[in-house]
């Protein structure tokens, strides 16, 4: 009832092609952002801010890119995670190799190292698809893991390819406290993922979508399906290369080759999955299930345990907790296999009509 | 009718297509002027969708050249072609299901477009000065065809008959100088085909635009169109205006069977 675009009415084009256009979601998303760059760093605790948001974030944004490749292009990746590895690599190596090198210009140079890198693995795609493409990217996974081991240069000579990263500073402020890294980290998400949006709803977004949906309409449409993939592949690589320079500079500090493994490449596939695909919304709503979930278990489980007196020792309350989490990832994908996205869609169509049943 | 047919503007010259051992074309030749609306007609796999696939380059014929619009190619690419303003609709819907109709139809303008991804990026002036106005111009495409009331509703859940009014919106939001329909009426009962055959002879006339055709309804193809051509077997066996193509033993042929 009170969610409804009943008396908003369009005069223009441009109004009607807003970002957001319905009021109570300009409102809502107004709130959304005063809450999270004020309300919470008023609020929030040290550990709050760098166990949960900072990661929260910056998975979201690793998530946005891949869904940019999978869901908006239609090209299934698995080596997310790997081109995160040469963002974190990137910005260290421009940081400690480049005197006097702007933070903010390394990450900006990190990405598009990750996305130069990204083309490249893109290549395939120009001949094969789906599951077979996913196989391909599995060698950039493989193979970019390797190289950092492998070449001590990258690592600046460090044992077994261990970086840890310097301080971030900007024009003279340190952000050394989790706080202060956290707003850093939010900023930089929320514009990119403004800017993510701004693509998808425009000749950018169109063509990605596409190639995904009917690549041979595509072609005598007049899309070049290979600038159209590899684009795509260098916008997911360089969103997932800034996500990867910030987990090195705003979440751990010190980052080895091997912790951006494949099983973390099927992490933000499956934030992705269950988030939804296609759906700028859905890599946040997927990054908050697949990160925060398991934490909230990890607080829930034990206490609900003690609460019933359950003879449960903690071996076998963190089994229960990986059980719990399968079967809820099983139920989300069950009631809604287009994701939470999907799910927030339609109550938002329900709340239309609500509390009236037509 | 107001509309004066003009020179030959597409020029099929002596084309055979061959996938392997299989002909699916051969020494095909005929021609499309400006403005005329063209059909193809034949029984099934007589090769009249291979013929456009040929026309808008998605084929490329071993044998032949094509003139099109005074420039003679081997082949055509099918980027090209749509540079050139061919567009066209396929047989089996061939939308973008997951998108919008409006979304759609301005795919269908992307050549038109000229920012980049930048600029998309940032949205703010050029870009969004750019989709506003093609926005515009794809009302009008949505206001001729009578599908206002979808505009926002994703392809993929409007029924059959408004799905194939879609693809042809899309077609002409190209604004095309030639358009290629394949079999536009298929599948649809009677009113739907009087709608179709409306826009079709709409869009021919007021927008000049030529169109070619293939369609299986021969009382449809022979109302509408000003020049038939028969083809059975990869081969062209009838080729002139209606009347005549309907007297020719040989079409009566394939179509009837002969007596033997």
């Amino acid at each position: 009832m009170f969610y409804r675009e009943t008396g908003q009415f369009k005069t223009s084009y441009g109004a009607d092609q807003q970002i957001f256009p319905i009021r109570q979601d300009r409102i809502g998303i107004v709130l959304l952002l005063a809450v999270a760059f004020v309300g919470v760093p008023a609020l929030g605790s040290e550990y709050f801010f760098s166990a949960i948001l900072i990661p929260f974030l910056i998975f979201s944004l690793a998530a946005l890119g891949l869904n940019i490749l999978t869901g908006y292009a239609g090209q299934l990746s698995l080596g997310s995670a790997a081109f995160m590895a040469v963002g974190a690599y990137a910005a260290y190596n421009f940081q400690v190799r480049v005197e006097g090198m702007p933070v903010l210009v390394s990450f900006v140079l990190a990405g598009l190292t990750a996305a130069g890198v990204g083309i490249l693995f893109g290549l395939p795609s120009l001949r094969i698809k789906g599951f077979y493409l996913a196989v391909a990217t599995l060698a950039a996974q493989f193979f970019i893991v390797w190289c950092l081991t492998k070449f001590p240069y990258l690592s600046n000579d460090s044992s077994s390819g261990v970086i840890s990263v310097p301080g971030v500073s900007i024009l003279g402020f340190d952000f050394d406290t989790p706080r202060s890294k956290y707003l850093l980290v939010l900023t930089l998400v929320t514009l990119l993922a403004l800017a993510a949006k701004n693509m998808v709803r425009s000749t950018t977004g169109r063509a990605w979508m596409a190639v995904r949906d009917m690549d041979v309409a595509a072609e005598v449409i007049g899309i070049r399906l290979m600038h159209t993939k590899l684009l795509a592949f260098a916008v997911s690589s360089f969103y997932c290369g800034v996500a990867g320079a910030l987990y090195a500079f705003c979440y751990l500090g010190s980052v080895e080759p091997d912790g951006f493994s494949l099983d973390m490449s099927f992490r933000i596939l499956f934030m992705i999955i269950v988030g939804g695909v296609g759906s700028i919304l859905g890599s946040f709503l997927g990054a908050a299930f697949i990160l925060l979930l398991p934490i909230f278990l990890d607080i829930v489980l034990p206490a609900l345990s003690e609460l019933l007196h359950l003879p449960f020792d903690g071996a076998t309350v963190s089994h229960i907790q990986l059980m719990v989490f399968g079967a809820l990832i099983m139920f989300f994908l069950v009631v809604e296999p287009h994701g939470l996205a999907r799910l927030w869609q339609i109550a938002k169509e329900k709340l239309r009509l609500w509390p009236f049943p037509h | 009718m107001a509309r004066q047919i003009g020179e030959v503007i597409l020029d099929l010259r002596n084309i055979s297509l061959r996938f392997g051992g299989v002909k699916a074309l051969t020494d095909i030749s005929f021609n499309v002027r400006e403005h005329e609306i063209r059909a193809i007609i034949g029984p099934n796999g007589a090769g009249k969708s291979s013929m456009l696939n040929v026309i808008n380059g998605v084929y490329h014929p071993q044998e032949g050249e094509i003139l099109f619009h005074g420039q003679v190619r081997r082949d055509m690419d099918t980027h090209d072609a749509a540079a050139a303003g061919i567009a066209r609709t396929f047989q089996n819907i061939a939308l973008f299901k997951g998108m919008s109709v409006l979304d759609n139809l301005m795919t269908g303008r992307n050549l038109k477009m000229r920012t980049n991804f930048l600029q998309h990026a940032l949205w703010w002036g050029p870009a969004k000065r750019e989709e506003l106005e093609h926005r515009r111009k794809v009302e009008e495409v949505i206001d001729f065809l009578e599908i206002e009331h979808i505009r926002k509703t994703p392809v993929g859940r409007l029924p059959y008959g408004l799905q194939k009014r879609v693809e042809l919106g899309r077609a002409l939001a190209a604004e095309p100088k030639m358009l290629l329909l394949d079999e536009p009426m298929a599948g649809m009962n009677v009113e739907e085909k009087q709608d179709m055959c409306r826009f079709i002879l709409d869009v021919n006339d007021q927008f000049g635009t030529t169109i070619v055709l293939i369609e299986h309804d021969m009382g449809v193809v022979m109302d509408i169109s000003d020049r038939v051509v028969v083809l059975d077997y990869g081969k062209k066996i009838g080729d002139g205006e209606p009347e005549e193509v309907k007297n020719n033993p040989e079409v009566i042929a394939a179509y009837l069977g002969t007596q033997h």
